[in-house]
């Protein structure tokens, strides 16, 4: 039993982690397209489609946080320190981008501030990320069980590769939650710029999956070895239909399938990156094992949260389904 | 000159954990109110109470959204600042910020966005079952990381191996001694630091003669609660604080500034405790007042600052000086709360300019007893992180002291914009009141989310008990 654990809590941990990636990425999306609208108005209307759902959200974030410092303590205590910089940054840029969900509608003239705050925190955020999720696949310098690298040790062409798709992956939520949430021009406009934004995407997930492979040789024996390549080939098969999926549904008009499908997306690049790491949490020196806490940890939080992450979705789940449905005129909180 | 990170690390985690911990102190007691306020709208029909409760929720969501951005920071500071710690004693505090997550913020977080933006579109009943869900979230949330705290202050049910702690047994862990101390005296401050808001906005209106309704029902609530609340809040400091002594002696010591503990400890009203001479300066002093307060014998001892070698002394100034704050505004809340309770009594307490004057302007009080509340038990915890296990100075991470004065700068920076423009903003919200115009008329009719239709079985907003 005691070596599944470290398998049950990386588990729940990868869901935490996808799920913010997914829920706070449309968000975090709709910050980052705020440049493109066309006036404050439309603004008004795309922060008003993900008010009610933005702290929600972000707790996903405190989750993925707090349960690698519960079930991975050693991993939490590595991780976060090799990349100080970054994390400090994409906190403070969530800081200003959620006041901004109240601050914005303080007055006229402050109005456009804390649009930008709103859309410049978004972007930091997403791009803070992606240098995280591209430095921790580069691997961390480890002795003694702590961190032993430098401050700047992530800024790397590879992790800002990595920052910019991110980006670029979150603007394309935002875009297709704007396809499914809102009528007229907004959604229109929402079509092009999807389209747009999913090539690029795409761009940057065949350039992770040609890069990975011939800079690791770990990543390549995962992928490349036999039986290995026999179980795997399927990943970027469905990659590619997915993408092809989503591609027509943004041109064929329909409503909620070019958000499910980039959620799909999502997904499988995620499932991607997982298969190219597992077992490692801190490439390429801790496994999940070797940075476990203590079985009687994982066995006292484990309870608590079979009995806790149902009643989250299920309560989750009942406030998306009372603000479902298209945004409409009307007046708001404000 | 050379930066000690443990210093910086220590500055940056005080100055975000005291900017973080004045919201929670607001969005604990404010939630509570708002859903009793549901709860008299639901029970009486009168408008005024579902007026109050939209207007309350509105400074609550400004006030939770900047207590969550700043309660992110701290969850990612245990790894970033402080990765030691994590490493040696996640094992044990861990699971309690875990269960915070799961059993507290997931249920606030969600149910602000119902509270907020289901005015008129819900039945009464299930909007205040909202209000009642952030009410009990926010308590929960409480539960949990105080529980973690009074862990870190008095830690049992582990023990250590290879350096790194390892729980034996949950209940110990989780109710240590301290923690029922520590619960009740935080959650009542909570409270009473929100009723002293309400009341300073009350009134506010009354002595402004507009909302008066408004104004005599929060100037009436926040009396009645104060009334009791303070007075309690006094015995339960007084049982934590024996508690402390039976736990803590250390920091008993440089509360009372008490260096020799083989003579009664007077009580100290007011002195400069100088650390380098072990004596208390300019001291104004009650003899063998402390005795009889800590041990309620007129010769009772109780160890002094001398009886522990100088490294394992907290600092003696914080401790000292922030008791005295923080007991000085607890005493100023029950003379204002008696002193409203005799006014209503005698029928004066809305014509009583002489009290609403002050009390208009004392909505700030509660923050500063609660700020001082913690830099007594956190510096008087010094110089361990958890007491007597594992020292303060080797909990921090090994990152570049350069990197933590760059962030502590552009803390104070972010901080200082956006809690003055948060206090700017829930004025103008206080300054406009429950009546007032929407914040921005030019928004008006600006889109928003509307429920699925028929998602709650065609309840319309006029089959509410008292729709304006």
């Amino acid at each position: 039993m005691e070596s599944y654990l470290p398998v049950i809590w990386a588990a729940i941990i990868g869901c935490a982690v996808a799920m913010y990636v997914i829920l706070d990425g449309f968000d975090l999306g709709i910050g980052i397209l705020f440049p493109f609208a066309e006036s404050e108005h439309e603004r008004d209307q795309m922060m008003n489609s993900v008010a009610p759902f933005w702290d929600g959200n972000e707790t996903w974030l405190v989750l993925g946080g707090a349960g690698l410092m519960v079930a991975f303590p050693l991993a939490y205590s590595i991780i976060l320190p090799a990349f100080y910089l970054p994390v400090m940054i994409m906190l403070l840029a969530l800081v200003f981008r959620g006041v901004a969900f109240e601050f914005r509608w303080l007055g006229v003239s402050s109005k456009p501030h804390w649009t930008f705050a709103f859309a410049a925190g978004s972007m930091l955020a997403a791009f803070c990320q992606g240098l995280i999720l591209g430095g921790l696949i580069e691997g961390i310098k480890v002795q003694n069980g702590a961190f032993a690298g430098g401050a700047f040790d992530w800024a790397t062409p590879f992790a800002v590769m990595c920052g910019l798709g991110l980006v670029a992956g979150y603007a394309l939520l935002g875009a297709t939650w704007l396809i499914m949430k809102t009528e007229g021009k907004i959604a229109e406009r929402a079509r092009p710029t999807a389209k747009a934004l999913l090539v690029v995407v795409l761009a940057f997930m065949a350039i992770v999956s040609l890069w990975t492979p011939l800079a690791f040789d770990r990543i390549a024996a995962r992928w490349f070895s036999l039986p290995n390549i026999l179980f795997l080939w399927w990943v970027p098969a469905a990659t590619a239909l997915v993408a092809f999926v989503a591609w027509r549904a943004i041109e064929s008009g329909r409503e909620a399938l070019p958000f499910l499908a980039t959620i799909a997306l999502f997904l499988l690049g995620y499932l991607g990156l997982l298969i190219s790491n597992f077992p490692y949490i801190v490439p390429p020196s801790l496994t999940i094992w070797q940075a476990a806490a203590a079985p009687a940890t994982h066995v006292f939080m484990l309870i608590g949260t079979l009995v806790m992450l149902p009643i989250i979705f299920g309560y989750t789940i009942f406030v998306y389904w009372i603000f479902s449905g298209k945004l409409r005129e009307g007046e708001g909180h404000h | 000159m050379e930066l000690d990170p443990v210093l910086i690390a220590r500055l940056q985690f005080a100055f975000t954990i005291i900017w973080h911990i004045i919201f929670p102190a607001f969005t604990i007691g404010l939630s509570a109110y708002v859903a009793t306020l549901c709860v008299m709208w639901m029970r009486t029909g009168k408008g005024h109470y579902r007026e109050l409760a939209r207007f309350w929720t509105k400074i609550f969501a400004a006030a939770f959204a900047m207590g969550v951005v700043s309660g992110l920071v701290l969850t990612y500071q245990f790894g970033t600042n402080w990765s030691r710690f994590s490493a040696v004693l996640g094992n044990v505090v861990g699971p309690m910020i875990g269960y915070e997550v799961e059993v507290a913020f997931f249920l606030e977080a969600t149910f602000l966005g119902v509270l907020l933006f289901g005015w008129d579109r819900m039945p009464p009943w299930l909007h205040t079952l909202s209000a009642v869900a952030v009410a009990v979230g926010t308590l929960m949330s409480a539960f949990w990381i105080l529980s973690a705290n009074s862990w870190m202050q008095t830690p049992v049910g582990f023990e250590m191996r290879d350096g790194v702690a390892y729980p034996l047994d949950w209940l110990d862990i989780v109710f240590n001694p301290s923690f029922p101390y520590r619960l009740a005296h935080m959650v009542t401050a909570a409270y009473l630091t929100t009723s002293f808001v309400v009341l300073a906005v009350g009134a506010r209106y009354i002595l402004a003669g507009k909302h008066l309704e408004h104004g005599h029902t929060m100037v009436r609530m926040a009396v009645a609660f104060a009334a009791v609340a303070a007075p309690l809040q006094l015995f339960i400091g007084d049982q934590h604080g024996l508690n402390t002594l039976k736990h803590q002696p250390t920091k008993i010591a440089a509360i009372e500034a008490h260096w020799d503990g083989s003579s009664p400890g007077e009580l100290v009203l007011f002195a400069w405790p100088d650390e380098s001479a072990e004596t208390n300066r300019f001291a104004v002093t009650i003899p063998h007042g402390a005795s009889l307060l800590l041990t309620h014998s007129w010769d009772g001892l109780f160890p002094g600052l001398k009886n522990f070698a100088p490294n394992d002394r907290p600092p003696v100034l914080p401790p000292f000086f922030a008791f005295r704050a923080m007991v000085g505004i607890g005493l100023l809340m029950i003379v204002a709360g008696l002193t409203g309770a005799w006014l209503w009594w005698r029928g004066r307490l809305f014509s009583a300019r002489w009290y609403l004057w002050p009390a208009q302007h004392a909505w700030w009080i509660g923050f500063v007893a609660v700020i001082c509340g913690w830099i007594v038990t956190e510096t008087g915890r010094q110089p361990w992180v958890a007491y007597g296990v594992f020292r303060t100075a080797d909990a921090v991470s090994p990152v570049a002291a350069g990197s933590m004065m760059t962030t502590l700068v552009l803390f104070v920076l972010v901080y200082g914009v956006v809690g003055s423009i948060g206090l700017y903003y829930i004025n103008r919200l206080i300054a406009h009141g429950p009546r007032g115009p929407v914040i921005e008329p030019a928004i008006t009719g600006a889109p928003t989310l509307a429920p699925q239709a028929g998602a709650l079985a065609g309840i319309k907003p006029s089959s509410t008990p008292m729709s304006e």
